[in-house]
Formats: structure tokens, sequence, C-alpha cells
């Protein structure tokens, strides 16, 4: 194509990218440079690598392997409650971790529902720490999310070419080579990419349901070098590992996530006319909201006694979980927008490269750097919470600009002509076009940031003394000291508090959208 | 006056070459196979194209390197004319200015120029609540107010059945007669180019050929056209 001049400039973009570059090669090489000093790798470091290949393979195997029924399922029916269900599966992404272990403890755990069910039949309770306990909790928050990506790739095929395949008279098989197969072929590589580079990077679950030498992991281990041994050199040699692993597992997302032209295809509800059976389509619809729905309804059961009467330091642990999501939720916009414009306006490759820098790099990592960085100057845990913020932005990244950037592209794609022969250019273009025009995607981003920030277990438990605490951190703290009532009232407050803000973002960004 | 001086325009591996004039206050059709490069023309008068070679001049004024709205042209597409998240009213205003902030005094303009499309009193209402056709009027309005002296029109009515097309070109053809503006517009029916042109524009082979009257082109047409027209 002949170069084409465009209505925004990408450099605010590139300044962007630059700034999380940065942060992020800044944090690394600090790392680098300390774990020079680190020693050797011990025997229980190559347990850690071990363990966590294995439960991020298995964790994405087995939930994009559901997640194909239940999308199909979904694509092809129309029932009572499938809005709700769909919204329902997007709630795992943004359902704090440490909530959803709360529920997944009393479903599945030893003294949970199921165990009970067993115990009647005479059978053992099922044991759910270790290898089992982090994959079922993998499962549960990214089998929902592998389901919404295929669900999407189902109704990326326009509804034209399932009535020309109608015509044709094509039918089961003859239809899922035709117009399915082609699709999953170029969504699952990119589906099974990202639940591996999530689960590689997995620390909250690890910390609750893993430990002990045969089910850690790096991220986990690295938090143990911090605050168990103290020794720095030690956190940094492991992040350096982590970081190579996550590289890696991001290079191959990227490679897999390669953009096709989008083809059009007029926006109404697919309708199919091959058969399929109803009956198998109702169980995978049926299992998988039990599977989601159960753990959540018992946290909500069990934490409605305990909201009556919270501990004044969960309020407080409330308060600054709200403020430090806030301040996430901007920072991220801030970088996020102008990068998305830069990707839409030309191949800025540079960018869209930073923007996966975010799942490259884990947070424990930049964490460790950052602590190594700031040491010398400030008490590392008097910025615990500025920390956080900027971390979890970067960590929201990735995801917001896949939101943000299909959006900006088709805005661009549609529009730019038409700002151009109007003189629409720069900040013009970028306030009355392309926000207006994004408004949607930036209200789900928005939302994203927010309950990601909200419920996030991570570099917090690094930083933070006794002293303060953000919510999830402040629930860990009395699931530790068997408070179970409070931490379950805390943990329905946590849910209302990042479910709520995400609805609010999410809704508010949809409200009277015009197509 | 436009004048395409030896330019060479490249979309891809295909090259169009164009040396025409197209005089003041003339009424163009730009008539062709599909696929022969009409859109590509239009592209590059407009300057979403870069030329390769030749330049383009408006009254002796060099245009080539002009971005596109910098130039003394108004095109209308074949879709995406409007912005669905802003009103009639705000869209026309984009025609004055790009950041929409009208005076008092172009306000009235604005309603003025909606009047003369019979929209009168639709200002508030959004894209999706007008009609196809009325969508169109409302593009052609921002076209009025941004008072541009060359009209590029590329099929913007070609989704409208034959009876509303028929109407809205006829409406174009009264909303510039009288005024000093040259049309240029793709068509693919004959029909339309004799209802408001009097010259065409023939692009075949790679070739933008010169003006010439739209019923002699039409009543004696070259191999490369007879072989569209059927």
């Amino acid at each position: 194509m002949a170069e084409r001049a465009q209505p925004i400039s990408p450099l605010p973009g590139v300044g962007a990218a630059t700034l999380v570059a940065a942060l992020v090669l800044g944090t690394l090489a600090a790392v680098a440079l300390r774990a020079d000093s680190g020693g050797m790798f011990a025997f229980s470091d190559w347990a850690a690598l071990r363990f966590t290949l294995t439960q991020a393979v298995l964790s994405s195997v087995i939930s994009a392997g559901l997640a194909i029924p239940t999308a199909r399922a979904l694509a092809r029916r129309r029932f009572f409650g499938r809005q709700v269900l769909i919204a329902l599966l997007g709630a795992p992404f943004v359902l704090p971790v440490i909530v959803a272990i709360l529920g997944i403890l009393q479903v599945f755990g030893r003294a949970g529902w199921i165990s009970e069910a067993l115990g009647f039949f005479g059978l053992p309770a099922i044991r759910v720490y270790g290898l089992h306990g982090v994959v079922l909790a993998h499962v549960f928050f990214n089998l929902p999310l592998a389901t919404r990506l295929l669900l999407q790739g189902w109704q990326e095929i326009p509804a034209e070419q399932f009535r020309l395949a109608a015509q044709l008279n094509c039918k089961g098989m003859a239809m899922f080579r035709l117009l399915e197969w082609p699709m999953l072929k170029r969504v699952l590589p990119s589906v099974l990419a990202v639940v591996f580079a999530i689960c590689l990077t997995s620390f909250a679950v690890a910390l609750t349901l893993g430990g002990g030498p045969r089910a850690t992991t790096i991220e986990l281990a690295i938090y143990q070098a911090f605050t168990y041994d103290f020794n720095l050199g030690r956190a940094a040699l492991l992040s350096t590992v982590q970081l190579a692993l996550t590289a890696a597992a991001a290079l191959v997302a990227l490679r897999f996530t390669r953009k096709e032209g989008f083809r059009t295809g007029l926006d109404r509800a697919i309708r199919r006319w091959d058969g399929g059976s109803p009956a198998i389509d109702t169980f995978w619809i049926s299992a998988t909201a039990a599977f989601l729905l159960l753990p959540l309804s018992s946290v909500v059961i069990s934490g409605v006694v305990g909201l009556l009467e919270l501990p004044t330091q969960v309020f407080k642990a409330a308060v600054i979980s709200v403020a430090v999501a806030v301040a996430s939720t901007s920072i991220l916009l801030f970088l996020a927008l102008p990068m998305a414009a830069a990707v839409a306006v030309g191949r800025h490759s540079f960018v869209e490269l930073i923007g996966i820098l975010g799942l490259a790099a884990s947070p424990l990592v930049i964490g460790t750097g950052l602590f190594i960085l700031i040491r010398p100057f400030v008490n590392p845990t008097a910025v615990a919470l500025p920390v956080t913020a900027l971390v979890n932005a970067v960590m929201a990244l990735p995801f917001a600009l896949r939101i943000l950037v299909p959006a900006a592209q088709e805005t661009v794609t549609r529009y730019s002509r038409l700002a151009l022969s109007l003189d629409m250019k720069g900040h013009v273009f970028f306030a009355s076009v392309l926000l207006p025009r994004m408004r949607a995607q930036i209200g789900f981003a928005a939302g994203l940031a927010m309950a990601l920030s909200m419920g996030d277990l991570g570099v917090i438990a690094l930083f933070a003394d006794a002293q303060v605490a953000t919510l999830p951190l402040q629930i860990y703290r009395l699931m530790g000291a068997y408070q179970i009532q409070a931490a379950a009232g805390g943990a329905l407050l946590l849910l209302m508090l990042s479910m709520g803000s995400f609805w609010v973002l999410d809704r508010g960004g949809r409200w009277h959208v015009e197509t | 006056m436009l004048r395409l001086d030896e330019c060479v325009i490249a979309n891809g591996d295909f090259v169009l070459r164009a040396n025409l004039e197209v005089a003041d206050a003339s009424c163009v059709a730009i008539i062709g196979p599909s696929g022969a490069g009409k859109s590509t023309l239009l592209e590059a008068i407009a300057g979403f194209r870069n030329v390769k070679g030749g330049r383009i001049f408006w009254d002796g004024e060099d245009l080539t390197k002009r971005p596109p709205g910098k130039r003394p042209v108004a095109s209308l597409f074949q879709d995406n004319n409007l912005f669905p998240h802003l009103s009639a009213e705000q869209n026309v205003s984009l025609g004055i200015r790009p950041n929409g902030r009208v005076s008092k005094d172009e306000r009235a303009l604005v309603a003025s120029a909606l009047g003369r499309v019979g929209l009168l009193g639709m200002g508030t209402r959004k894209p999706f609540e007008l009609s196809g056709g009325q969508q169109s009027r409302v593009a052609l309005a921002r076209v009025l107010v941004q008072q541009r002296d060359l009209l590029l029109l590329d099929e913007p009515f070609a989704a409208l059945g034959p009876a509303l097309k028929a109407e809205m070109l006829d409406l174009v053809a009264q909303l510039i007669s009288g005024t000093n503006k040259t049309l240029l517009m793709i068509s693919h029916d004959p029909q339309d180019a004799r209802r408001i042109t009097n010259k065409s524009i023939l692009v075949a082979d790679g070739i933008a050929h010169p003006p010439e009257p739209t019923e002699h082109l039409l009543n004696n047409p070259p191999t490369s056209l007879r072989d569209y027209l059927g």
C-alpha cells in the first residue's frame, strides 16, 4: 500500500512505550547485575522451574481443551441467561485471586462440599494442595478466559458464511472443517500461549495452594528468597530465570497472535442451521456454569455473616485498595491510549513489543528490581502503595492494549480519510474521534485495570510491612491467622468492590454507544 | 481549473497515468471498467495517495505535496461519511472547523445548510436516527459549508436504490448550479452520468483520458468501455 497520511502522530505513544521500557528494562538490569552475586542455581530452584512449567502446560491445555466444547455450545445456542453467563465468564479474570481461592477451598477443599459429599459415600476427601490444587485454580481462572476468546473467534465468523454453508448443505464435520477448524487453528494457539504465559507468573495461587518443595513456582521462590532469607542475590537470580521463561512465552504468544485483516460481516446474532446435539451443548454449558458459580456462591454465602462484623483494619485496607486501584487505572490509561493510537496508525512494532513486555516481566521481578533500585534512597516500605499502583498498571497494559488496539485500528481505518479531508488532526482527532469511538473499549479496559489492581496480591506482599496492607493482603493475613469468618467477610467486600467498579466502568463505557 | 500534469499514480503493482485538464464549474463523470483505477484517481486528487510522478495543479497552484485537509477538495466516500457519535449538526460543523467548535454565526450557517438539503430541524439527530438518504443529505450539507471548489463523489449514493440515488444526484446538481464548483463523480451507471454531467473522463487500460462530452463518449464507446457497458 502506498504511504498514506495519518490523522494522528505516533510520537506520544512511542514516548509512553519508552517510559514503560525504561521501567521494565531498568528494573531487569538492576536484577541482572545483582544476580551475579547470587551464587549457584540450587536443586530446589530446578524443582521450582520444573513445577512452574508443568503446571502452566497442564493448566493451559486443560483450560483450552474444556473451552472448545463450551464456546461452541455458547456460540450456537440461544437461551435465557446466555448474556449473563457470558458476562460471568469475564468475571474470573477480574476476580481477586484470594477470593477465588477461598471459594475453591470451600468447595473442593478438605472440609469442602465435595469432600463432605464423598465422605458420605465413605470415600476419602480430595487433597486440594499441591499440583492439582494449583492447576484446579488456574483452570478456574483461565477456562472462562479461554472460552471467551474462542467464543469471540466463533462470533467473528461472519454470519453470511454460516448462511452460505447452510445453503451448501454443510453439516457436522463438514461445517467444522469448512468454517470452525480454520478459526480454531488461528485462535487456539494464541489462547494456549496466553493462558500458559499467565500461569507462568502465577504467584498468589502458588502462595496459597502450593508451597513446599514440590509445589513452588519461581515467582513464589522469589518471594521466599525475599521474605524468609532476605537474599536479594538469590531473588535476582531467580528473577532472571523467570524473565527468560516469560520472555520466551511472550514471544511465542506474540508469534501466534498475528493479526489478519478483519473481515466484516454484519453484526447480527449468529444463526445456524446445522443442528448439533442440544444435550451435549447443555451439558457443557451447565458444567462450566456450575464450576464457576459454586465457589463464588460459597464465598458470598459465607461472607455475608462476616461482613456484618468486620474488623476496622479490613475497612482501612479497603480504602487503601480503592485508592491504589484508581491511581493504577489512571496510569494505565495515560500509557495505553497513546500507545494504542500509535499502533493503529502504523506498523510500530516497538510499541507493540513494549506492550507485551508486561506479560514477559512478572510483577515479582519488577518488584525485586524496584526494591534494589529504590533501597539506597528511600525505605521501600514507605513507597509500597505507589509502587503497587505502578506495577499493576504495567501488568494490565498488555490486556488493555489487546482491547484498545483493534478499536483504535478500526477507527483509524474507517475515519482517517474523512478526518484528513476535514483537516482534523492531532489532539482534535484524538479527543473528538478516537476517544468517543473507543469509549466502550476504554471503559472495559479501565474496568479491567481497576479490578485487577484491586484484587492484586503480588508486589504488595514484597513491599508492605505489618502496618500497611491492601485488602487482598489483609485477607491473606486473616486466613493465615485462621480468622476464617473475618477473611470471608473481607473476601465478600473485595468481591463487591472489584466487580462493582468493573461493572460501573464497563457499563459506563457502553452507555448509549451509537453503532 | 484542475490540471493533472503527467501524473503517475501507483496502487500496489497497478499504475495509472493521467495527463488532463478539467475546466472550472464543470460536472465530470469518471467512467470505466471495475478495477480500472477510478477510485485511485480520486484518491490522488484528494491527497490520500501520493503521486509517483507528475504534478497536480489547481488554478496554477501546485497541490502535489499538500495534505488532504489543505486542498480545495471536499470528498464523499462510498461509506463512513459521517461520525456516528456526533449529531447531524456537529457533523456539519466539522466542515467549518475541524474541532467542531463553531461560533453563533457559524451555527446559523450550519442550520441553513441543513435546511438547504431538506433536513430543517433534524440537526440534533444522530446518524443512526436518520435514514440512508438523510445521512447522505447531512454529508452534503457538510460539503456545502466546507466551501471547497472541487467536489469529489466516490459513489456515495450507491447503496441507496435507483430512485433515491437519482434524487440525491439531482440535489447535488441543484446545490452546485450557479456556483463555481467543479464536480468529479465516479459512475457505474451511464444513466447517472447522463443525468448530471456534461463531460466524462474514461479510465481504462491504466490511463485516465482527458474529459470529452458524456453523450459522445457513451454513444461511441471505445472497445474497453463497450465491453464494460455491454
